[in-house]
């Protein structure tokens, strides 16, 4: 299958392979990135699923959201479980006793994919299988109550990085996990948004469409977590990429490739106004850390366009 | 028919694994289980199998990808000892909660600390209780044998439950012994094809495998794991009679070894059992009834059937080659009490310790155990309960 662009009517057609009645909260990002991402292709899908908030709310007890196979296993191993899938694929394909083409995509959360995950994602991408890794990155162990994971942005406001007298939230950066599966030398490494649909469409296509292991970071808002409003997870995934806190780039064969350029950077702070877990960062005595979070977010942006124009392909990005 | 060859514990058992050729293996070294997987390596990238190997970064992940091979519709093996098990142990759990037939030799090791590499069974007891089958072996022969049934019987469509086969480290997986081989296709057609139930690769039925069950269904799925363990020893004493009509070897639920009109008796699993019936004969010549049980399904323990076989003993010693901690006796002797204790008449019980990180065990040491035994008779007076032995002082 070609990487054909997909139009929005076409889209429209398709059926939804992720059934509402799951028990996410009312405008969770993770549900719509998933929709999304099945959305996209036409190939036959396999997904497994780590412990974490999507698990746990679309398949409980007799029910389930998920229209394809779908198998949670555990909380850190949805990339193994995944390359025991795909290997046993390969294994009956070349006995001849399937014939279709199957494609498998796992799914975490950053908790299992950052953290707990991290080792045994970092395997399966060594071993070469043919799968998609999809990290939906809400920035924190949401589905346990919103402790610190090393996906959590500095500053942050969680239940175990608690804003106190002493200690004003999060003090560390962010894993950069993104440039860290890219270094595994994998054909395919991209960030996405769920707030730039098109984009999002197009790399879980070209993705699917590479042999081998891919891995994407998608950003996946949280209402709860992030203390905003249930109907803007999608204004906040926009503030993410046009604010160059999450850029939106893939690299493919080691050539970097910033896909989404906002017009104008806007300020760090439009994103993270709207969020009750940075409100302290507004306060006199941390203007020190709100400063630092921008500077990284800077120092980071000019990096990628470095890496772009270095060793990348600016003239392709759109 | 098949063939007579000198090979050790690792080598037979990777020998029947080349025989059932299972679709998917998942492998990570660890001593004393290592060269099991090497040697099965060398068949598959020299074409002798058509398994697809996935060389894992750990054992966790290695029964993480053996559950989501086994789910997605196919024959799947791995092999681990010691601190390996103990790694995976919570997907071990999964495994049999996800109800899939997957095979793993676990060639019993100490577990740490101290790091000891050497033989005893406190990584198989560790996993005792994980919902799935134990098949014990004592020496390769058996290994060879419980292998080659432990997948006819994990993928029997009245159970479908994941089996372990354990043997002794170094004793029986790095000696050599004289081994009887079936032919391939003997073996190849006894385990016969692989029956995928609900596979995940079956797109045009989506299923979905892993849910959250709660409050409301919990307790019904746990307790269908406990119908379905009910129903394992008739399937392991099918299984075995049709081993035999393949092999003339036979296989029970537990070994009985000069039983049947004996006072007194030994209880103890895999290689020592070697050993302590060389013991019980001299026994014997000297006029004393002793005898010996070795249990071979040790998951699900057949309470009844064991309890039939000793019940009419006078006095019993339980030999654990691992402890349980905080318990007040060693894990095999918890069994076999627990089976003994619903009748008034029952023998005494003693247990002691001994093997532990592969200490020898001595003629000596299954002496030591009789004549206390004896001495029991004597005196009906029991002097301890549990005590190690072969341990210095
Ligand atoms: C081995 C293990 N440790 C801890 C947990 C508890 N646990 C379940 S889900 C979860 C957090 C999941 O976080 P993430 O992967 O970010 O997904 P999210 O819930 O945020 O979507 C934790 C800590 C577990 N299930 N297993
Ligand atoms: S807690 Fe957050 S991630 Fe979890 S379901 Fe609710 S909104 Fe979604
Ligand atoms: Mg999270």
């Amino acid at each position: 299958m070609a990487t054909a662009p997909l139009s929005l009517k076409e889209i429209s057609k398709k059926e939804v392979l992720f059934a509402p009645g799951h028990r996410m909260c009312a405008g969770c990002g993770a549900p719509i990135v998933v929709k999304m991402v099945l959305l996209a292709t036409d190939y036959n899908i396999i997904a497994t699923n780590s412990t974490g908030c999507l698990e746990v709310s679309s398949c409980i007890s007799e029910y389930t959201s998920w229209k394809i196979p779908w198998i949670h296993v555990a909380f850190e191993n949805s990339a193994a479980v995944a390359s025991g899938v795909e290997t046993m694929y390969r294994s009956l394909k070349k006995k001849g006793k399937i014939d279709k083409e199957i494609k498998v995509i796992a799914f975490g959360g950053d908790g299992g994919t950052y953290d707990i995950g991290f080792q045994s994602l970092s395997g399966a991408m060594e071993r070469g299988h043919d799968m998609l890794y999809i990290c939906y990155d809400n920035g924190a162990y949401m589905n346990t109550g919103i402790q610190r994971s090393s996906a959590t942005p500095l500053g942050a406001d969680t239940t175990t990085c608690p804003v106190g007298d002493v200690i004003p939230g999060k003090l560390q950066q962010r894993k950069d996990l993104t440039k860290i599966m890219a270094a595994h030398g994998i054909p395919y490494v991209a960030q996405a948004s769920p707030g730039h649909w098109q984009d999002l469409v197009k790399k879980v296509r070209k993705a699917l469409d590479i042999k081998g292991p891919k891995f994407m970071n998608i950003l996946a808002p949280c209402n709860r977590g992030w203390r905003s409003q249930s109907n803007d997870a999608i204004l906040l995934s926009r503030l993410a990429v046009e604010t160059c806190y999450w850029p939106l780039f893939e690299i493919e064969n080691g050539v970097t490739r910033v896909t989404v350029k906002p017009k104008e950077k806007k300020p760090l702070v439009d994103f993270l106004k709207p969020q009750g877990r940075f409100k302290h960062l507004f306060a006199p005595q941390n203007e020190a850390l709100l400063k630092s979070a921008q500077e990284q977010v800077d120092v980071y942006w000019e990096r990628l366009l470095k890496e772009e124009a270095c060793f990348g392909d600016a003239e392709a990005s759109e | 028919m098949g063939k007579v060859i000198a090979a050790t514990g690792n080598e037979a058992v990777a020998e029947a694994l080349r025989q059932i050729n299972p679709d998917v293996c998942a492998a990570y070294p660890i001593t004393p289980q290592t060269d099991m997987m090497q040697r099965f390596s060398f068949f598959t990238n020299n074409g002798m199998v058509k398994t697809e190997m996935i060389l894992v970064e750990s054992e966790h992940s290695a029964m993480s990808a053996c559950v989501g091979a086994s789910a997605a519709g196919g024959r799947v093996v791995t092999a681990t000892s010691s601190q390996g098990l103990l790694l995976m142990l919570e997907i071990v759990f999964i495994a049999s909660g996800f109800r899939l037939p997957i095979v793993m030799p676990v060639v019993n090791r100490a577990v740490s600390a101290p790091i000891n590499i050497h033989g005893d069974h406190s990584d198989a007891m560790a996993a005792r209780d994980a919902g799935w089958i134990q098949l014990w072996s004592e020496n390769a022969q058996e290994a060879y044998d419980n292998t080659i049934q432990a997948f006819r019987i994990a993928e029997h469509l009245d159970i479908r439950l994941p089996a372990m086969v354990c043997l002794d480290g170094f004793i029986i997986s790095h000696s050599i012994e004289r081994i009887e081989y079936l032919d391939d296709k003997v073996v190849s057609d006894f385990v016969g094809e692989f029956q995928a139930i609900n596979p995940l690769l079956d797109i045009e039925h989506p299923k979905s495998y892993g849910p959250l069950i709660l409050t409301d269904y919990y307790m019904e799925y746990r307790r269908a794991h406990n119908d379905v363990m009910s129903r394992v020893s008739k399937v392991v004493l099918d299984v075995a009679k049709d081993f035999e009509k393949i092999s003339g070897r036979k296989y029970d639920l537990f070994e009985t070894y000069r039983l049947e009109d004996a006072d007194i008796a030994l209880v103890v699993l895999n290689s020592a059992a070697g050993t302590s019936k060389d013991v019980i004969d001299s026994f014997r010549n000297k006029g004393i009834k002793a005898g010996l049980i070795k249990p071979r399904l040790m998951r699900p323990f057949p309470y009844a059937e064991v309890a039939e076989a000793l019940k009419h003993l006078k006095a019993i010693c339980v030999l654990d080659r691992a402890d349980a901690f905080g318990a007040s006796l060693g894990p095999l002797c918890t069994d076999i009490m627990a089976s003994l204790y619903q009748y008034q008449q029952k023998p005494v019980i003693i247990n002691k310790i001994y093997g532990l990180g592969g200490r020898d065990y001595l003629p000596s040491q299954a002496e030591y155990s009789l004549n206390e035994l004896v001495e029991i008779l004597n005196t009906g007076k029991v002097k301890t309960l549990k005590e190690y032995i072969g341990v210095r002082e």
